[in-house]
C-alpha cells in the first residue's frame, strides 16, 4: 500500500494556563524541544525524532482545552481536494495563510459536530532537532525526560460521534480500527489514517469540544516505566498506569500537564492494515479494552476532561 | 511546618501541610478513612485546575490559589469562593462544602461516576 490523502497527526494546539510551567513540563518531562516562541506568544515544540517543524502547540489562555488538532496530507492539492469533500458534506472549511504557525504551509480548517476544530496542512519546514539521514544515529540529541518519540494522536471527547465515524471514514479515508458499543449506542471509535491502531480517537460526551488527552510515543514498554519514575519524582499527578490498552494494546501511563490537560506516553500497538476487520467491544469487556489490567474503567476515564 | 486542618462539611477532617493543596490532603485524609461521611468517592481529576471535577465552597478560612480554569469556575465564582480545591492552598483552616461538578444538559451521562472503584 501507499499512504495518500491525510497521512499522519500533523499537531495539537493545546491551551495552558500558564506558559514557563507547560513549557518546563512539555521539555524537561516529557523531553519535547522548543521549535520558536511567535509573535503572538504561542510556543512550537517537537519530539527529537520528528522532521516536521512542530507538532505540539501551547496557547496560553485563561481555560485549559484544545483548540484544533492537524493533520498533514500528502500534496497540495489534497487540500483543494479534501475542501471540496468537506463542503459537499456540509462542514464550511476555512482557509488559514500560510506562516499562521511558523514553519507550516497554508490549512484548511473546519469544526466537526463533535465541537472539535479539525485542520489539514500539505507543507511544513524541517525544523532541529530532527532525525539524521545519511549513517544515521538513532537519535540526533540524546533523548532526555521520559523521551518521547513523536506526537501520536488525540482522544477528543463531544456529542455525536456517530457522525463523526462517518464523516472521517467517508470524507477524509480513515478506517475505523476499533469501536465500543454499549447497550444505548456507540460509544468511542478509534481511528487510522495509516497503519497505526489508531491516529485520532473520539468517545460520545455531551460537552461539545473537550480534550481527553494528546498522546506521545515512546521506544518501549521500559520507558513506559522511566515516565512513572519521572511522574512521581517531579510530582507530576497522575491519572492510571503504567498499565495496558486492550483496545490498540497500547501500553501507556496517563497524567496531566501544570495546566490540567491530560497526556499519555505510550508503548506498542498493534499494526493496522486498512483491509483489516474492525475490532468491536460490548459494555461487558469494555473495562478490559480500556485497561486490561485493572478490567474497569477508572472514575476519572469517562468524567474528566479539560 | 505549618499544618493546617480542612474542615469538609458533612465528611471529616483534613490535615494539609504547608505549601499543599487541599485536594491532595482530602485525598490522603479519604485514604486514611478520615472523610467517613462522604456519599461518594472524592472527585478527582486533574488536579492541576482544568478538569472541575473538585469544586468546593469555602466556607471559613484563607487560602492562596494558583490559575484555574475559566471554563470551570469564573472570576465572580472565585471571588466568593467557589474554587477547584486542587488549585488551593491553605493559610488557615478551613471549612469546604463539595459542589457538584459542572453538570451537563439533563439526561446525559453524569459527570461523575458515583460508584467507588
Amino acid at each position: 500500500m501507499a499512504l495518500t490523502g491525510v497521512m499522519r497527526p500533523a499537531f495539537a494546539q493545546i491551551r495552558v494556563l500558564d506558559l514557563p510551567q507547560a513549557i518546563e513540563h512539555y521539555t524537561k518531562r516529557l523531553g519535547l524541544h522548543v521549535v520558536t516562541t511567535g509573535e503572538d506568544g504561542r510556543v512550537y515544540l517537537k519530539a527529537g525524532d520528528e522532521f516536521d517543524h512542530h507538532s505540539l502547540v501551547l496557547r496560553l489562555a485563561d481555560h485549559a482545552g484544545i483548540d484544533s488538532f492537524a493533520f498533514k496530507v500528502a500534496s497540495d492539492a489534497d487540500l483543494d481536494a479534501f475542501e471540496a469533500r468537506i463542503e459537499a458534506y456540509g462542514y464550511p472549511v476555512d482557509h488559514v495563510p500560510a506562516g499562521e504557525q511558523p514553519g507550516l504551509g497554508r490549512r484548511i480548517g473546519w469544526t466537526i459536530i463533535s465541537g472539535h476544530r479539525i485542520e489539514l496542512l500539505a507543507h511544513s519546514d524541517l525544523s532541529e532537532p530532527k532525525p539524521g539521514i545519511h549513517n544515521p544515529d538513532v537519535w540526533s540529541v540524546e533523548p532526555n525526560g521520559m523521551g518521547v518519540r513523536r506526537m501520536d494522536h488525540a482522544l477528543l471527547y463531544g456529542p455525536d460521534i456517530e457522525k463523526n465515524l462517518e464523516f472521517f471514514t467517508t470524507v477524509l479515508d480513515f478506517k475505523c480500527a476499533e469501536r465500543v458499543d454499549m447497550p444505548d449506542g456507540l460509544l468511542a471509535i478509534w481511528l487510522t489514517c495509516g497503519m497505526k491502531a489508531h491516529d485520532v480517537a473520539f468517545v460520545n460526551h455531551p460537552e461539545p469540544g473537550k480534550l481527553h488527552h494528546v498522546a506521545f510515543e515512546l521506544e518501549s514498554w521500559a520507558d513506559v516505566g522511566h515516565a512513572g519514575d519521572i511522574i512521581t519524582r517531579y510530582n507530576i499527578s497522575v491519572d492510571i498506569g503504567p498499565t495496558r490498552h486492550g483496545i490498540t494494546r497500547g501500553q501507556t501511563i496517563y497524567f496531566f500537564d501544570p495546566s490540567g490537560n491530560r497526556d499519555e506516553v505510550f508503548a506498542g500497538g498493534y499494526t493496522y492494515y486498512p483491509d483489516n476487520p474492525t475490532r468491536t467491544w460490548d459494555e461487558t469487556q469494555v473495562g478490559k479494552g480500556i485497561f486490561y489490567y485493572e478490567r474497569q474503567l477508572n472514575a476519572a476515564f469517562l468524567s474528566v476532561v479539560s | 511546618m505549618t499544618i493546617f486542618k480542612i474542615t469538609v462539611e458533612g465528611a471529616g477532617e483534613a490535615t494539609c501541610y504547608e505549601d499543599e493543596r487541599a485536594l491532595v490532603a482530602m485525598e490522603r485524609a479519604q485514604g486514611f478513612g478520615r472523610l467517613k461521611g462522604l456519599s461518594r468517592k472524592l472527585p478527582v481529576g486533574c488536579r492541576r485546575g482544568g478538569c472541575g471535577i473538585c469544586r468546593v465552597q469555602v466556607l471559613e478560612g484563607d487560602y492562596r490559589s494558583d490559575a484555574m480554569s475559566r471554563a470551570c469556575v469564573s472570576a465572580e465564582d472565585e471571588a466568593s469562593g467557589l474554587v477547584l480545591s486542587c488549585a488551593i492552598y491553605p493559610l488557615s483552616d478551613l471549612t469546604v462544602r463539595l459542589e457538584t461538578p459542572r453538570l451537563p444538559k439533563p439526561g446525559a451521562t453524569p459527570a461523575v461516576q458515583t460508584s467507588g472503584d
